[in-house]
């Protein structure tokens, strides 16, 4: 421990990583259960357009990348309200026309250049200061934003109908939720490559949603996954010398897999202690 | 006639979807203490309705006030509860405890930030309470059936202690000894709490032992009035075919 914590890059890398574990598993748990998990890959294409576009333009990537994907997240809303498409067609669509300006522009550029491969695959040990700076900065305004509409979010999430009966500005609420995501997967890019950033916003949410009997309980089990697989991971990159992505998403699902036995044990051997008290549909009449 | 006890007042609305007409003309009024059945054949426009009336559709013609303002411009959103027809998308996964998903109804009456306190918690009893699903505060909805599932949005819908409820099929898929005492339920609310309950449903024959005004639509209404009406009215016959005779017995 002492070792990996003597060198800049891993505190840097320790610093980056765990900050956008934290806020890809926030993230992550409102995206999947509102059926958009595909959002992470379908934004990440895009990412690459916006890497694409910042290597050729010789802007940071990053930045460049960051305006592409949340102005690409917002318009998959504003093609599926106007269109009247279904979210993962107007994904689909951005996507893949993220991913032809990429191919473009690195073509136009001549070579296939060599700090776009970074990108792809991920290189968290190469994290410079400022896009530590950077990560936590997002992930600190991606917090603090979940944190005041928690409630908002929550409610939009489990029954939007209802939400906006309730004088939420359903709209309003879904466009922040997609500049959340669109910023998340930038920061995940940096960590684990545009290849694998779904992964870091879909498996550690699932895996909270397996043992968790709340909300909260949920959000916290995610995190807890997602910090401790991106720690893992990098001792694994660290003393093995394997990459730091696929380590981290290999643990994510490993984790993902634990809690799925220890959820099919619990449902099929453990019998839960308050069975007998669930109301059938003949329970006794209501309050008066 | 308008009044001062007029909750919601529906003025020729129309509605179409992608040129093909859904709602063609409706008007009518909701007075405070009505239980309003909206009955008609699959098809007729009645969720449409109420999605309109709530605002979470755009009237293509016409004018909806509740409250006396304008949907559009409607803020008093804790005086209307709602419980729709699918009441959460994402089935037996969602990590929500019952006591989670009622607090989400306090959340129309609060401003941002919005925060939890003690007499927000006392009024998440209560509604459990009133619905008696007290003892299920602490349970993941998702491990519920549907009958108390249903139980727990009325309770998200009543926690602030609105002036009118307003349900969609709220008995699909419930059986029919459940559906009973639900309906007692919602008798209750309407005559003890004094809440306007309006709702949309295809079960002409035990919604009408309930109610004491019914709205019958195929695109257009083709009825609003009493119970009493209702039984007398040959046009609906038309349309309720041969329940109407069972309905028409009241206990």
């Amino acid at each position: 421990m002492e070792n990996i914590l003597s060198y800049g890059f891993m505190q840097r890398a320790l610093v980056a990583g765990l900050a956008v574990s934290v806020t890809c598993a926030i993230l992550g748990l409102f995206l999947i259960l509102r059926k958009d998990a595909m959002i992470g890959h379908g934004l990440a294409h895009v990412t690459f357009g916006g890497v694409a576009l910042g290597l050729f333009l010789k802007v940071s990537p990053i930045l460049a990348a960051m305006a592409v994907s949340v102005l690409a997240a917002l318009g998959i809303l504003k093609l599926k309200e106007k269109a009247g498409l279904y979210e993962d067609t107007a994904l689909g669509i951005f996507s893949s026309v993220g991913m032809a300006v990429g191919i473009i522009l690195v073509s136009m550029a001549g070579s296939f250049n060599v700090n776009l491969l970074s990108f792809l695959f991920g290189n968290i040990l190469a994290i410079e200061t400022f896009e530590v700076w950077l990560s936590l900065g997002l992930t600190a305004a991606v917090i603090l934003t979940v944190s005041l509409c928690y409630h908002e979010l929550v409610y939009l999430t489990f029954d939007p109908e209802s939400a906006a009966t309730a004088g939420i500005k359903v709209k309003r609420l879904e466009a922040v939720l997609a500049v959340l995501s669109a910023v998340t997967v930038v920061l995940g890019m940096k960590v684990v490559g545009i290849l694998l950033v779904a992964a870091l916003i879909v498996i550690p949410s699932a895996a909270g949603l397996m043992l968790a009997g709340s909300f909260r309980q949920a959000m916290v089990m995610s995190v807890f996954v997602a910090v401790i697989s991106v720690f893992a991971g990098m001792l694994c990159a660290f003393y093995w010398d394997l990459p730091a992505s696929g380590s981290i998403v290999i643990l994510n699902f490993s984790i993902f897999l634990l809690l799925f036995s220890v959820r099919i044990i619990k449902t099929r051997v453990i019998r839960s202690p308050n069975a007998d008290h669930i109301l059938t549909e003949h329970e006794p009449g209501v309050n008066k | 006639m308008e009044t001062d006890k007029t909750q919601v007042r529906v003025e020729n609305v129309a509605f179409s979807y992608r040129a093909i007409p859904v709602l063609i003309d409706i008007s009518f009024l909701i007075t405070r203490g009505d239980f309003l059945a909206v009955l008609g054949p699959n098809g007729s426009g009645k969720s449409t309705l109420v999605k309109i009336i709530l605002g979470l559709l755009p009237a293509g013609e016409g004018n909806v006030t509740l409250f006396g303002e304008n949907v559009r411009r409607f803020s008093q959103w804790s005086k209307i509860g709602y419980v729709p027809q699918r009441a959460t998308q994402s089935g037996t996964l969602f990590p929500a405890s019952v006591q989670e998903v009622v607090s989400m109804g306090v959340l129309s009456k609060k401003r941002f930030p919005k925060i939890f306190k003690y007499r927000d918690r006392k009024a998440i009893e209560i509604a459990l309470e009133r619905v008696d699903m007290s003892k299920f505060g602490k349970r993941r909805i998702g491990e519920l059936s549907g009958g108390q599932q249903q139980r727990v949005f009325i309770a998200r819908a009543i926690v602030n202690e609105p002036e009118i409820l307003f349900l969609d099929e709220p008995t699909a898929g419930v059986d029919a000894s459940t559906q009973q005492r639900f309906y007692e339920m919602l008798d209750m609310l309407n005559k003890e709490h004094d809440i306007t309950i309006v709702m949309v449903t295809h079960d002409v024959g035990v919604v009408t032992k309930h109610v004491n005004k019914i709205a019958c639509l195929n695109q257009r209404l083709v009825f609003h009035g009493t119970h009493d009406e209702f039984c007398s009215s040959h046009v609906v016959q038309e349309i309720v075919r041969g329940e109407h005779h069972l309905v028409c017995h009241r206990h």
